[in-house]
């Protein structure tokens, strides 16, 4: 893993603790370009927190979370960048962000990252068009001169909000739902829900795209719906995806790479093969101590 | 279909039944208490008389109401449950279409069509207590809306924005002098200032902390108006407000006032015809930049923060500077209507900016139907217009006796008509969200999927 060319998202040492409670212990992993990274992981493993450490929503307790926008060769100025207690570093090839010192809306405005929501989190009253458009806030908000010129009605707004209305068509239709575009989003089913919210992350303009459970709740032929997408998504817009999922048909068929962690502490970190093999992962899903793998493995015909 | 109908028939077998049962119950109730009764008779002994007809006609009362209840209203409102929802017919359509411009058309041509009716004496009272009071609340109504409806947060101190903007006014224009028209934006900004310094550190708190927090922050402001002597003089409040000119020509009886200039007759009419289409503008400027709010971003962030905080969050929006602009662009509206209140008045007082004000203001947003910009003017109709109208009905003191005054039981009426609108409507008159725009089709939104946000 010397190789550091491709990586895009590197989380080092990351620490953190609710009172005495350690949610997540000294963990450090890579997620790399294009390529989608899934976190695994029984329940209560910590991945959602080290997923809101990540997008900003928690300030971990200790380590750092570097992000680059531009050549790899940035990452030799990661230590420059943590010692001048910056957010950021701007060099002529590009952008190096330290995540954790941001808050969550400028980590997905700024440093381009977005996530979804492991209990679905949409604008239910609002059309799923709108939903779409509520993600391209930013851009809209400067095309509308921070509100001033939008009021007084200016053309340039009106094209700024067309080409949004077109992106937002085009994710619809890329998620199956242009013939529910005006629809409220609380109306549509769930998977939909699903697809949708992975269509308004998307419309963030994201580097990474964080998905916490994307497939919960989604009947096999809808999980493999979701493996299409998500393959999609990463090899037409080389995208680089961190998931998290139990969806073992997921994870298995459609990631390049797999971290596994239980009570908060990586045990695993490799190929999807690499890792389905490991014994001390599969100790940690069955809950039996390591040397009773082989045992155990026995008995359930491994 | 046909099951549908056999199923919404009329049942009068039920409704039978249903009476009798009332009839029984109520034979039962009413027997010891109205049923006999104990007089004194002439030897001043306490004895029991029956009065079975009295009972019986009171039974029987009830029976056949609670007949007539079940065939009429219990039929109907079967029938409403089963009609299907997404029926839009074209009647509806094309009431929701012209409703607007028939209502600004009416309101527009309402003072020459009083004075046609009423002569130039008695126009007065229905421009001035009707139209203004009413289109002041409307405006006010509107301006809270986008803090309440849209962002979805509680505020129950809108007054004390209404307050900053009049008290602004009454103070700068008689201190320095300074006209109405220059006085009108300044003191929406200073209202709005003070939205933002409200804002900062309440705005971390949330549903009913944000609530108490902000009806705290309208009794600051009323009781430094009425402690601060030096500057607000206190209870007493200020006088002598400059009153509004029509271009600097004075509405005034001298000779160069308004009528005498224009060559017409003196009226006092002519300054409250002035006045109201002052405030029909201001409360038309508030729909107007309601509505353009509604289509920006930020109006669409202001909605996805009702509906969800937290994903707002993940999609980039800074949600403390997105409440600001609510709370800010909802005290600007309320500081308009505060400085136009204060030329109106020509004298004000914190007598005018009690909790009570807020509290009226924020039922005709709740009753109006949070968001909608139709329902809110009608609630203010109802709620202003129905305070008004109850001193128009003086033919009740024939009925009643020369003693009564039905603006007494105004508070009682209203109370009624509250619970009774919260419980027929309990998502407001007009609780349905029109989408902010659409691909193909427009399609209004049930309330039920609508969030009323958490602060």
């Amino acid at each position: 893993m010397a190789d550091a060319s491709g990586i895009l998202l590197r989380v080092e040492h990351l620490t953190m603790r609710f009172g005495g409670l350690m949610a997540v212990g000294d963990l450090s992993f890579d997620a790399r370009q294009g390529k989608i990274t899934a976190l695994i992981g029984p329940n209560g493993a910590g991945k959602t927190t080290v997923f809101n450490c990540i997008t900003g929503f928690y300030k971990p307790s200790e380590g750092r979370i570097g992000l680059r926008h531009g050549e790899a060769a940035l990452w030799d100025e990661l230590e420059t960048l943590t010692d001048s207690g910056e957010r950021r570093l701007t060099r002529a090839q590009g952008t190096l962000y330290q995540l954790e010192r941001m808050p969550e809306y400028l980590v997905t405005r700024q440093a381009r990252v977005a996530r979804t929501f492991q209990n679905i989190r949409l604008f239910p009253g609002m059309t799923a068009l709108e939903n779409l458009l509520v993600a391209q806030h930013s851009r809209l908000m400067l095309a509308s001169g921070y509100t001033l010129l939008g009021i007084l009605g200016l053309p340039s707004y009106a094209a700024a909000e067309r080409a949004a209305i077109d992106k937002a068509r085009g994710w619809l239709e890329r998620v199956g739902l242009l013939a529910r575009a005006d629809d409220p989003a609380g109306d549509l089913p769930y998977g939909g829900q699903r697809r949708l919210e992975i269509a308004r992350a998307m419309c963030t303009d994201p580097l990474l795209l964080c998905l916490d459970e994307p497939a919960a709740g989604l009947n096999p032929r809808e999980s493999a719906e979701l493996n299409e997408l998500l393959l999609a998504i990463r090899d037409e817009q080389a995208m680089s995806i961190l998931l998290i999922e139990h969806d073992m048909s997921v994870v298995m068929g459609i990631s390049d790479h797999v971290i596994v962690l239980d009570y908060g502490v990586k045990i695993a970190d490799g190929a999807p093969e690499a890792v389905r093999n490991d014994p001390k992962v599969i100790a940690a899903y069955l809950g039996v101590a390591d040397e009773e793998v082989a045992t155990v493995e026995a008995e359930v015909g491994l | 279909m046909a099951a549908g109908a056999a199923a919404t028939r009329v049942d009068v077998a039920r409704a039978l039944r249903d009476a009798g049962f009332t009839a029984l119950l109520s034979f039962g109730l009413f027997l010891p208490l109205v049923g006999f009764q104990t007089v004194n008779d002439f030897q001043n002994k306490l004895i029991v008389v029956s009065r079975w007809p009295f009972l019986f006609g009171l039974v029987a009362f009830v029976a056949i109401a609670r007949f007539v209840f079940s065939v009429t209203v219990v039929t109907y409102l079967e029938q409403r449950r089963q009609r299907p929802v997404a029926a839009r017919s074209p009647a509806r359509e094309w009431i929701r279409r012209w409703v607007a411009p028939f209502a600004i058309g009416f309101v527009v041509i309402y003072p020459p069509l009083i004075v046609a009716i009423n002569g130039f004496g008695g126009a007065v009272k229905w421009i001035d207590n009707f139209g203004i009071q009413i289109l002041i609340y409307v405006m006010l109504g509107w301006g809270l809306n986008i803090v309440v409806g849209l962002a979805g947060l509680l505020d129950l101190g809108y007054v004390a924005f209404y307050a900053v903007g009049a008290y602004s006014y009454a103070l700068l224009a008689k201190a320095f002098g300074l006209s109405f028209w220059l006085l009108l934006p300044l003191a929406g900004i200073l209202a709005s200032c003070w939205g933002i310094l409200l804002g900062f550190p309440v705005l971390r708190l949330r549903g009913d902390y944000l609530a108490i927090v902000t009806l705290a922050f309208g009794e600051i402001i009323r009781l430094v108006l009425i402690n601060w002597v030096d500057l607000t003089n206190g209870y007493a409040g200020i006088t002598g407000i400059p009153r509004p000119t029509f271009f600097s020509i004075p509405f005034t009886a001298d000779e160069d006032g308004f009528a005498a200039v224009f060559g017409l007759e003196y009226s006092p009419l002519y300054r409250v015809i002035f006045l109201y289409y002052i405030i029909l503008a201001l409360a038309l400027l508030t729909a107007f930049v309601t509505l353009r709010l509604r289509r920006l971003p930020v109006g669409r962030a202001w909605e996805a923060l009702r509906e969800d905080e937290i994903a707002c969050r993940s999609l980039g929006i800074n949600t403390t500077n997105t409440k600001l602009t609510a709370f800010a662009m909802g005290a600007m509206f309320a500081g308009f209507a505060g400085s136009f209140f204060a030329t109106r008045q020509g004298f004000i007082s914190p007598e005018s900016f009690t909790f009570l004000e807020s509290a009226t203001i924020l039922s005709i947003v709740v009753l109006g139907g949070m968001g909608s910009q139709i329902g809110v003017a009608i609630a203010a109709i109802v709620m202003i217009g129905g305070t008004e109208i109850m001193r128009e009905l003086d033919f009740l003191k024939d009925i009643f006796g020369p003693a009564f005054d039905p603006t007494q039981y105004r508070m009682l009426l209203f109370g009624f008509a509250m619970v009774l609108i919260m419980i027929w409507r309990p998502r407001g008159l007009i609780a349905t969200r029109e989408p902010s725009v659409f691909l193909k089709e427009h399609k209004s939104i049930g309330a039920d999927l609508i969030g009323e946000g958490h602060g």
